[in-house]
């Protein structure tokens, strides 16, 4: 009889706690689109922020995100890609391969901070890249590709080994075919961790503090040459993204609407990381059955 | 020819990585040493001295305010997400499995997902001003560190707890069951002994996690200088103190030293993380 009393008891503290989380999900959710819905016009999100006056926008912040985001996909897919490649199909089980293996622990271990500070010493004053989306996006991928190389490893182990050893039956290389036949079954997964990667990307601020940098200079939406100081498309220049500026505008934000710009801020990245978790795994069934022929 | 140059693009990949390790641990160790090598400041100075005040005349590098700081936030996120990830991992396995996977689990893969800055901000804009209102003090402060992290760390420790428990061999249970054991007897006495290690793991990836964040921190902690006198009031972690102070100071400075010493100290808690998260697995696995 005290055995199922407390048993009862010990169920209700875990049903209630679990219901607790939801609720802190559910009011984290609310609190920020309550209070960020209302701020966001598409004069917000397209015209520039105003220092000390009311009504600024977070127009090249969000520009800048997404070109960030873009650039450093275009670095870590390759890298995480042949690194991946290598973990799943030429590592064998020796010395070499547990080495790399903690080498990918402790990179995706580093504290953002820590890769946002090594950026500043060795992309931005050694190599002087400065503060530049370039450095941004370098610093970015040593960020991303351990978790990057984790989701090729995974999803090029969950291949059926049968197809793999068709491939090596017919006679064909092994590189082609990892290439040709494992990696377009993979692909669904990988497509998906990718994008699950970049929206963590979006997110990001202390590793860009010191590499990206926290201003932007005036762009000319109107300047397509990537080469132009004023472009928004030139690499080369300093640029402060959403994240980075919800946060100065948190700790030293001087416009009277300051709080406001950051709730509607907050609002806008985290729908944006919605999108890219529902984008997602959408897109990565939308492949799947693209690519295998599955109803 | 093909597997030749695939193969040369591989290795050059983890080349790449390898490189990129031993050049932060490499740059960051060059820089974080020099204090001791070249500024003339003691390494006992550094970790037990309490003042830290790198522009006085005779200026003073005592970071034990900011590793306390560090310490006490991540130890009481992981007090406080401890056992509510234990409690979730539990509900989403054992109490109701079917409602925990198409509601619990998206909402904590959810949580993960929001960037810290957004936790820092609404950190700043609830939990701050709620604690301000319902305790002495200021709100700003260890306890209000302590519970944005505890949040941003609640889908590490739940995941990995969910994980071991979902790989529980089957007739462990099942066993305890039979004897007429009822669901708490078999989740206290079987499931929790047997998953300790794995909670341990999560645990210990949490705290590892909250130990360097940077950014949320920051925002709500207060950033002032000292050891404080209770968990309301103003501190300092090693994070924040890096992340305010590296911009305003000139590469190569004593001061600006410092501050590289600070984060070879989080580099080294990461590796010592890795470590223990490296034994516990091994533990795991027997």
């Amino acid at each position: 009889m005290r055995a199922k009393t407390v048993d009862r008891i010990a169920t209700g503290v875990i049903v209630v706690i679990a219901a607790l989380i939801l609720a802190v999900l559910a009011g984290l959710l609310a609190f920020l689109l309550i209070r960020g819905l209302g701020h966001i016009s598409f004069d917000f999100l397209t015209s520039p922020p105003q220092t000390i006056k009311a009504g600024g926008g977070i127009g090249p912040q969000l520009f800048n995100s997404l070109f960030l985001l873009v650039l450093t996909m275009i670095i870590t897919i390759p890298l995480g890609l042949g690194a991946g490649i290598y973990m799943s199909e030429y590592a064998k089980e020796n010395r070499f391969t547990s080495f790399i293996r903690l080498v990918v622990e402790v990179l995706s271990s580093f504290p953002s901070i820590v890769i946002g500070l090594f950026g500043l010493l060795v992309i931005v004053n050694t190599f002087n890249l400065g503060f530049s989306l370039l450095s941004g996006a370098l610093a970015l991928t040593v960020f991303n590709l351990p978790m990057m190389v984790r989701i090729t490893e995974q999803s090029l182990r969950s291949v059926p080994k049968e197809q793999k050893e068709a491939g090596l039956a017919l006679g064909i290389s092994r590189w082609k075919t990892i290439t040709s036949i494992m990696l377009p079954v993979a692909l669904p997964a990988i497509v998906t961790g990718t994008i699950l990667t970049a929206g963590r990307v979006f997110g990001e601020a202390a590793a860009l503090l010191f590499t990206a940098g926290m201003s932007s200079p005036r762009l000319d939406f109107t300047d397509w040459n990537p080469f132009s100081p004023t472009s928004p498309l030139n690499p080369m220049r300093p640029a402060e993204t959403l994240a980075v500026h919800i946060w100065k505008i948190n700790s030293e934000g001087l416009a009277p609407d300051a709080s406001e710009i950051a709730a509607g801020a907050s609002a806008v990245l985290v729908i944006t990381v919605l999108l890219f978790n529902l984008g997602a795994r959408w897109f990565g069934r939308f492949l799947y059955r693209k690519l295998t022929a599955s109803k | 020819m093909e597997e030749l140059r695939g193969k040369a693009y591989v290795y050059a990949c983890i080349l790449v990585l390898i490189v990129t390790i031993f050049s932060i641990v490499y740059f960051i160790a060059v820089r974080g040493l020099s204090p001791f090598l070249s500024d003339g400041v003691g390494i006992g100075e550094m970790l037990f001295g309490k003042t830290w005040a790198p522009d006085a005349d005779v200026p003073l590098y005592g970071a034990l305010p900011f590793l306390f700081g560090s310490f006490s936030t991540s130890l009481l996120a992981a007090l406080i997400a401890a056992p509510l990830g234990f409690c979730a991992s539990i509900f989403m396995t054992e109490i109701m499995p079917k409602l925990g996977k198409t509601v619990l689990q998206p909402a904590i893969e959810l949580l993960a997902g929001i960037p810290s800055v957004v936790y820092g901000f609404v950190g700043l804009s609830v939990i701050v001003p709620f604690l301000r209102d319902t305790f002495p003090g200021q709100g700003i402060g260890i306890l209000a560190g302590g519970i944005v992290l505890s949040i941003m760390i609640l889908p590490t420790v739940t995941t990995i707890s969910t994980d071991a428990l979902r790989s529980l061999p089957s007739g462990l249970k099942e066993g305890s069951y039979a004897l007429g054991a009822t669901r708490w007897q078999t989740i206290s006495r079987i499931v929790l002994p047997t998953m300790l290690p794995s909670l341990l793991t999560g645990i210990v990836l949490g705290i590892a996690r909250a130990f360097g964040e940077a950014l949320a921190v920051q925002m709500v902690i207060g950033n002032a200088p000292h050891i404080p006198g209770s968990l309301f009031e103003s501190a300092s972690t090693l994070t924040s103190i890096i992340t305010l102070s590296m911009g305003n100071t000139t590469l190569g400075s004593p001061h600006n030293n410092a501050l590289w010493s600070l984060a070879l100290f989080l580099l080294i808690m990461t590796f010592v993380f890795v470590f223990i998260v490296r034994l516990l697995e091994r533990r795991a696995v027997r």
